[in-house]
C-alpha cells in the first residue's frame, strides 16, 4: 500500500480556492476520493462537483474524511492545521509555503499529544502510486508504479527524481514531501522509518538540503534499516548565512553545511550522490548491486 | 530580516533588558552632542549588519566630545569590510554612541529556534564575547541551554537555572534571571528568529547590561510585525535582491558566478547550482521563482538576471507542479522579444502544461533558445554557452 495513503483514504481540501480546485480535480482524475472541501461562509456549495463545508468538522462528520489537504494562506494556516486536528483528522498535509514559525511552535506542541500526524507545510504533498491515491501538488504523469519510496524536503525535487526514476524504467512506491520548514510534523527520519516497514518498498530516495540537523537524525536511522537508501543533499554551492528559499535552508552552523550533512549519511551507510543529476542512474546501481532490480 | 545594534536595544529596552545609556547619530555633530550627554567619554561604534567591527575599524573609544565627533567623522561614510560581508563591505551610514562601562566579566545569551523539538531554546555561556559556535566546538561543557515550552511559556526557574549555571549568583541572580525573562519576552513578542546578546557584561559597579545585541525576525511574520519591519535598512541589502524583492521575487540572491538561473522551488533552485557548479561552471544567482505565475513576473525575473553584467549565460530550470511550464514558456519568449536577456539562454521545461510549454516555444521562430532534455543536460549546456560554445 506504500505509506500514509491509500485505496480509502478521503480526502477534504481545506481552502477551496484557485489552487485547491486545481488540484483537487488532478486528484479526482488520477482516481483518488475528494469528498469534501472547506472554506469558511461557503458551507452548502459544490463546486467542480465537491460539496464544500464551513468547518473540518463538518466534512468529516458528512464524509468521513480521513486526510485533510491545506491550502489555507500563511497567515491563517496554523489555525487550519489545529482544526484539523481537533476533528480528529489522522493524516494533515500543510502545502502552504511562508507560516511564521512561532505559529508552527504551537503547532508542533499540540501534535505531540495528538493523534494526528502532520506532513509538512511547505511541502507538494503524499503519493501512493499503485494505490492512485494522491494528496498534494505533485505532477502525476511522471510517476510510475513501482518499489522505489522518495522522501524529499523540497517539491521540485521530488519530481526531478522521480522523473529520472521513471525515464530508467524505475518504478515508484511513492512519495513523502517532507517540507522546507524549518518546524515540520514529520521528519525525514520518521519518513524513512515508514518506508522501511512497508513492503511494497525496496529502496528509498532520501533528497535534503543545507540547513539544520534533520539529515544528521535520519543517518543515525539509516544505519539500522535493512533497504538501501540513495541520498542527495540539494545546496553544496550554497553561500553560508544566507536563507535559500526556504525558511529552513540556511546554513548557521559546522552541521549545516551540505559536506557535513553527505558525510554522516556516507558513515551510516547510504549512497551519497554529488551531482543532482545522477539521482536516478544512481539508483539504479544501487538496485542492481543489491540483486533487486 | 535583520536590525541594527542601536534597533535591536531600543526593541530590547521595551521589554526591561537593560542596556548602556547612549543613542544613535547621523552626522560627525550629532556624535559629539551625544558624547557630550554621556559626560564625554564615549564609545562610538559602526551600525552595519555585520560582526567583527571592532577589527574593521568600525568601534573607536572617544575620551571626549571633540574626539567622538573625529571617530564619528572617520567611521561614517566608510564601508566596513568583514569576513561576514564579503569585499565590498556594507556602508556605515549611523554610529551607536554609548557610555563606557568597566567590565568585570562577559557572559553570551540567546535565544532562538531550536528545529527538532521545534521550540525556542535559551543558550547560555559564561564565555562571553566569543564566536558560540567556536565555544560549541571547543567546550561543549561550557554551553547550557533551556528549551521554553510553548504549553507554559518561559518559567522563572530557567532563568535561574541558566543563571546559577553560569556563574551569575548572590545579588545578580535576580536581575540575570529577570534579563533572561525579559529577553525571551521580546524575541516571542515580536516573532524572533535570532536574538543574540554577546556579551551581556558585569560591570565593576554591579549591573548587568547588554552591551551588544543582534535580532532578526522571521521573515514569515513580516506582515504581523509592522513597526519593527518598517526599521528596515535598504542600504544594507543588495540592489540587485532589493530590485528583485520590489518586483515581487521574494527568493533572489545575487552570487559571484556567470550562469543566470531561473527555477521553481527553493530545493531544485540549489540542486540547479550544485549542478551548475558540476559542469564545471559558476552560477550568479539563486532564484526560486516561488508562486509568481504569470508571464510578467517571469520576464521580470529574467530582466533582473539579464541586467547583471556578470552573466554570460541564462539557464530556465522549470520542473512544474504549482508552477505551470506554459507560462513559464511564455515569460520566456516575452523576455527574449522584449530584448530582457540578450545572454545565450538554456530552457528545460518538465512536469505540469509540459507538452503546451514545448509547443509554445517551437512556436516562437523568430526567437533564439538552447533546449535542454533534463537537468543535467541543461547545466552542461548553460556553462558550454556561457563559454561561448556550441
Amino acid at each position: 500500500m506504500a505509506v500514509l495513503m491509500d485505496r480509502n483514504s478521503r480526502v477534504v481540501v481545506q481552502g477551496f480556492g484557485g489552487a485547491g480546485q486545481r488540484e483537487a480535480k488532478t486528484s479526482i482524475a488520477y482516481g483518488t476520493q475528494v469528498v469534501a472541501g472547506v472554506t469558511p461562509g461557503r458551507g452548502g456549495q459544490t463546486i467542480e462537483g465537491v460539496p464544500i463545508y464551513n468547518t473540518v468538522e463538518d466534512a468529516v462528520a458528512k464524509h468521513q474524511a480521513n486526510v485533510s489537504l491545506i491550502f489555507v494562506p500563511a497567515p491563517f494556516a496554523a489555525d487550519a492545521i489545529l482544526e484539523a486536528e481537533s476533528a480528529g483528522v489522522p493524516l494533515i498535509i500543510c502545502i502552504t509555503e511562508g507560516i511564521p514559525t512561532l505559529d508552527m511552535v504551537k503547532v508542533k506542541r499540540v501534535l505531540k499529544s495528538s493523534k494526528s500526524r502532520l506532513i509538512g507545510p511547505n511541502c507538494p504533498g503524499v503519493i501512493s502510486v499503485a494505490q492512485r491515491s494522491r494528496a498534494g501538488i505533485m505532477p502525476v504523469d511522471v510517476y510510475m508504479e513501482g518499489k522505489v519510496g522518495v522522501i524529499s524536503r523540497s517539491g521540485t525535487l521530488v519530481y526531478e527524481a522521480v522523473d529520472q526514476l521513471t525515464r530508467l524504467g524505475i518504478g515508484q512506491s511513492g512519495s513523502v514531501g517532507v517540507g522546507g520548514d524549518p518546524i515540520i510534523g514529520t521528519t525525514q527520519r520518521e519518513a524513512l522509518e515508514l518506508f522501511e516497514a512497508d513492503p511494497d518498498t525496496e529502496a528509498i530516495v532520501l533528497i535534503g538540503e543545507i540547513g539544520g540537523t534533520a539529515e544528521q537524525e535520519a543517518a543515525e536511522f539509516i544505519k539500522t534499516m535493512k533497504k538501501p537508501v540513495v541520498a542527495f543533499i540539494g545546496g553544496a554551492t550554497a553561500p553560508p548565512g544566507r536563507r535559500m528559499g526556504h525558511a529552513g535552508a540556511i546554513i548557521s552552523g559546522a552541521a549545516g553545511t551540505a559536506s557535513a550533512k553527505q558525510q554522516a549519511l556516507r558513515d551510516a551507510g547510504a549512497t551519497v550522490v554529488e551531482n543532482p543529476g545522477d539521482i536516478g542512474s544512481t539508483m539504479q546501481r544501487v538496485l542492481k548491486e543489491k540483486g533487486i532490480a | 530580516m535583520k536590525l541594527h545594534e542601536y534597533q535591536a536595544k531600543e526593541l530590547l529596552a521595551r521589554y526591561g533588558v537593560p542596556v548602556p545609556k547612549g543613542r544613535v547619530a547621523r552626522t560627525p555633530e550629532d556624535a559629539e552632542a551625544a558624547a557630550r550627554e554621556l559626560g564625554g567619554r564615549a564609545v562610538i561604534k559602526a551600525q552595519a549588519h555585520t560582526g567583527a567591527r571592532g577589527k574593521a575599524g568600525g568601534v573607536k573609544v572617544a575620551n571626549s566630545p571633540e574626539e567622538a565627533r573625529q571617530h564619528a567623522q572617520a567611521i561614517l561614510g566608510m564601508r566596513l569590510v568583514t569576513h561576514q560581508t564579503g569585499p565590498a563591505g556594507l556602508p556605515v551610514e549611523a554610529v551607536l554612541v554609548e557610555e563606557l562601562v568597566d567590565i568585570e566579566r562577559e557572559i553570551y545569551l540567546s535565544v532562538a529556534i531550536d528545529n527538532t523539538p521545534g521550540m525556542p531554546v535559551i543558550i547560555a555561556s559564561a564565555q562571553g564575547g566569543m564566536d558560540i559556535e567556536e565555544v560549541a566546538a571547543s567546550s561543549p561543557e561550557a554551553i547550557f541551554k533551556q528549551h521554553v515550552d510553548p504549553a507554559c511559556g518561559f518559567q522563572p526557574y530557567q532563568g535561574r537555572a541558566l543563571a546559577f549555571a553560569i556563574g551569575l549568583d548572590g545579588d545578580l541572580l535576580g536581575p540575570a534571571a529577570a534579563l533572561i525573562g525579559n529577553l525571551v519576552r521580546a524575541f516571542e513578542a515580536s516573532d524572533g528568529a535570532i536574538a543574540e546578546i554577546n556579551p551581556v557584561v558585569v560591570t565593576k559597579d554591579g549591573r548587568l547590561l547588554a552591551a551588544d545585541a543582534k535580532f532578526s525576525i522571521d521573515d514569515n511574520a513580516d506582515y504581523r510585525q509592522k513597526s519593527i519591519a518598517e526599521q528596515r535598512d535598504r542600504s544594507q541589502e543588495d540592489d540587485r535582491e532589493l530590485d528583485a524583492h520590489d518586483n515581487g521575487i521574494q527568493n533572489y540572491i545575487a552570487l559571484d558566478g556567470d550562469i543566470g538561473c531561473l527555477v521553481n522551488g527553493a530545493g531544485l533552485a540549489m540542486a540547479t547550482m550544485d549542478a551548475i557548479k558540476f559542469a564545471g561552471g559558476e552560477p550568479a544567482n539563486f532564484l526560486d521563482i516561488g508562486t509568481a505565475n504569470n508571464p510578467n513576473a517571469i520576464a521580470a525575473a529574467l530582466r533582473l538576471i539579464g541586467s547583471d553584467p556578470n552573466v554570460k549565460a541564462v539557464l530556465v530550470n522549470i520542473f512544474g507542479g504549482l508552477a505551470r511550464t506554459d507560462v513559464i514558456a511564455e515569460g520566456v519568449i516575452i523576455a527574449k522579444r522584449q530584448g530582457l536577456i540578450s545572454q545565450p539562454t538554456v530552457v528545460r521545461l518538465s512536469g505540469t502544461n509540459m507538452e503546451l510549454g514545448m509547443k509554445l516555444l517551437d512556436e516562437a521562430t523568430d526567437i533564439d533558445l538552447i533546449r535542454a532534455d533534463g537537468f543535467a543536460d541543461g547545466a552542461r549546456k548553460a556553462v558550454a554557452a556561457s563559454r561561448g560554445e556550441k
